[in-house]
């Protein structure tokens, strides 16, 4: 579901139909038509990064519920996993205290570990889940983490 | 998707071409696809950046010095004068323990002065404008009374009900616990206070070192001070003690003095430290008494863990969050940049950011003075009015452009709630725009402001979308932001005003200085 490729007659034919709220500038490229969703962060449990799994409308016609709700909740889970405080990360913090935190200049935190656990996790669900319905995740943690990016690309074939 | 990867959609678009004054040194550096720049060099925040963006601080560092130049000549006399003395009569333990600590006291030092503290990153333009329809659309229209939306959000936190404020210089609602530096111009996670002694924000990624050096601080200044005075004691015993003084009279003086005066007001800090790790709280929200029971009865802290031990556990050993804002990373060519300041170019991929601190400053001057300007006949008019401005407002170029774009084009009924804007931030940076609506713009605006006493006008038409029913209001908040930056549109009217006030004045300087960013 690829968007076909952005000729002049597409280029002019979405141009026109965004000349009324566009009319300021000067239209040199005209970009595949998007839109992007956010899915904000859910702070009822404090300040650990949880995101919203309420289903935004827009995604409605464009994916499953269940699919987008699994997902957000497995990132949830993830992130959960990486600010978890136990065993495993009060041994880190002490090791890193008595070593006076250069300990870090040769191993990477649990964080990061799990932070590249996400991104692995993201790509992989975008690859086969998101991007054969024209959607794509953005890793929160280019955004801050503050919002999971969902960029929805056109269908020029509709001709919206 | 080859599409996706290389193509920015339309809103990021229209940013970039709107907001940005195109500059060819800004250009030359982009045809190259700014590959070379890194993150730091177009952060936005008020931080100085060191070794390649390895180390942060905050932009005044003299009393950091300060810190230091005590620290090492007070160490440093101690271990010339004091230590050979007292390896020899008494342990050659006492001075591998004071080298330890000393060495221990700095790396605490420069950890917490040279991290990130937890600096959230700006939001995208993409994120403001989505947020600012969420803000529009949410509000009722309450007729023509123009009241601004309160930009709180509230949430239920482990039964507490906290108010998340909207930042906006960030142009983000701020997480629980984050505040806005306003020294540093950043929002912070876990915003404990601003140190001038450590020369950065205490924030969630550098508390513990924070905790840490002060402890160990005071540890190193008990230690210290007890040497000394034992020194002193045991060559008495052998001399006398005026002829033990005698030994290196200009010292003493010097490091007791020194030594007292930590010894109390650090140890005194590591005390109160020590009480915020055990009830997990900030100093912050101690100085604010957001969580007393004064408050009221049923006020408690929401993020406390329950248990002293667990609390302080959390606070020293729990997990390190990794820096936001990545600032050693690569400026790639497709990263949307943050609201303000941003340059684009003639393609619609967004270009890396070309303020240097230099400009920032321009803009958050010239910033100020518009604000000051606008401030004073507004506040006769209608107090309401400024409540978007009370905050920081980037208005670089960037600020009103958040207005911009529907991030949705095929929503037309949000749209047309932002549509008035459309017009008239264009003109915010683009002072010399050919474009007769959006001087007609101005003058509409300017209207508005030229006579605050009078009726409040009717709200101006958007000039290009469909024009929205006569019934509903423009969205009040972006108004006064357009409003300020019509004042150079308009530069015989800005005059009239100018004449009456000496803020105006400045303010119109502000706008030329704006104007040539």
């Amino acid at each position: 579901m690829t968007p076909p490729p952005l000729t002049p007659t597409n280029h002019r034919k979405v141009q026109l139909s965004h000349i009324t709220t566009h009319s300021l500038q000067d239209l040199r490229q005209q970009a595949a038509v998007a839109a992007k969703v956010f899915i904000q962060r859910d702070y009822t449990n404090g300040t650990v990064c949880q995101f919203q799994t309420k289903f935004p409308s827009e995604l409605e016609t464009r994916i499953d519920k269940q699919q987008f709700e699994e997902t957000v909740r497995t990132l949830n889970n993830l992130y959960a996993e990486a600010e978890k405080l136990g065993g495993q990360s009060y041994l880190e913090g002490c090791l890193a205290c008595l070593t006076a935190y250069t300990v870090f200049l040769c191993m990477e935190t649990h964080y990061e570990k799990v932070l590249k656990k996400i991104a692995k996790y993201i790509q992989e669900q975008n690859d086969k889940i998101y991007a054969p319905r024209g959607l794509l995740l953005t890793d929160p943690i280019e955004r801050g983490l503050r919002v999971i990016e969902v960029t929805l690309f056109e269908d020029r074939s509709l001709g919206r | 998707m080859h599409l996706a990867v290389e193509q920015e959609p339309v809103p990021e678009c229209q940013y970039n071409q709107i907001c940005t004054r195109n500059s060819s040194p800004a250009e030359g550096s982009l045809a190259r696809k700014g590959a070379h720049r890194r993150k730091w060099q177009v952060f936005q925040g008020r931080n100085k950046f060191y070794c390649n963006g390895r180390i942060m601080m905050a932009r005044q560092s003299g009393v950091f010095y300060l810190t230091l130049v005590l620290i090492l000549m007070t160490s440093g006399l101690f271990f010339t004068f004091d230590c050979p003395f007292l390896a020899s009569n008494l342990s050659p333990a006492v001075p591998v323990v004071g080298g330890v600590l000393f060495f221990f006291v700095m790396g605490m030092l420069f950890r917490a002065s040279f991290s990130d503290p937890g600096v959230l990153p700006r939001a995208t333009p993409d994120e403001a404008a989505d947020l600012e329809r969420q803000i529009d659309t949410a509000t009722c229209p309450s007729g023509p009374g123009y009241r601004t939306p309160p930009r709180t959000r509230e949430v239920q936190i482990n039964g507490q009900t906290v108010k998340l404020k909207y930042c906006f210089t960030c142009k983000i609602f701020r997480p629980p616990r984050t505040s806005h530096c306003s020294l540093c111009d950043n929002c912070v996670e876990r915003f404990d206070h601003h140190c001038p002694w450590v020369g950065n924000c205490v924030g969630r990624r550098n508390y513990r070192y924070f905790y840490l050096f002060i402890v160990s601080l005071s540890c190193l200044t008990l230690f210290i001070f007890s040497f000394v005075v034992t020194h002193v004691i045991l060559r008495s015993n052998r001399t006398g003690f005026l002829s033990a003084l005698k030994d290196s009279p200009a010292r003493y003086p010097f490091s007791v003095v020194v030594c007292f005066f930590s010894v109390w007001s650090i140890v005194g800090l590591s005390g109160f430290h020590t009480y915020l790790i055990s009830s997990n709280q900030t100093t912050n929200e101690d100085i604010k008494g957001a969580w007393s029971s004064k408050r009221g009865k049923d006020n408690y802290n929401p993020y406390s863990y329950g248990s002293i031990l667990t609390n302080c556990c959390a606070a020293l050993c729990g997990p390190l969050p990794p820096s936001l804002i990545d600032r050693r990373g690569l400026i790639q060519s497709d990263d949307p940049q943050p609201l303000s300041h941003s340059n684009g170019t003639s393609l619609y991929t967004p270009t890396p950011l070309y303020s240097h601190m230099c400009d920032q400053d321009q803009c958050i001057q010239s910033t100020k003075f518009v604000l000051q300007a606008a401030a004073t006949p507004l506040l006769h008019a209608d107090p309401v009015v400024l409540a978007p401005l009370s905050g920081k407002t980037s208005m670089g170029g960037g600020g009103p452009c958040s207005y911009l774009s529907p991030s949705q084009p095929s929503l037309p009924p949000s749209s047309s709630t932002t549509t008035p804007s459309l017009g008239c931030t264009g003109d915010m940076v683009m002072l010399k725009d050919a474009e007769t609506r959006c001087r007609h713009h101005h003058h509409h605006h300017l209207h508005h402001f030229a006579g605050p006493e009078d009726t409040p006008p009717p709200p101006p038409s958007p000039p290009s979308a469909p024009p929205p029913p006569p019934s509903s209001p423009p969205p009040p908040p972006p108004c006064p932001a357009h409003g300020h930056s019509h004042h150079t549109g308009a530069p015989s009217q800005v005059y009239d005003l100018a004449s009456q006030d000496s803020l105006h004045d400045s303010s119109v300087r502000g706008l030329v200085k704006l104007s040539t960013v």
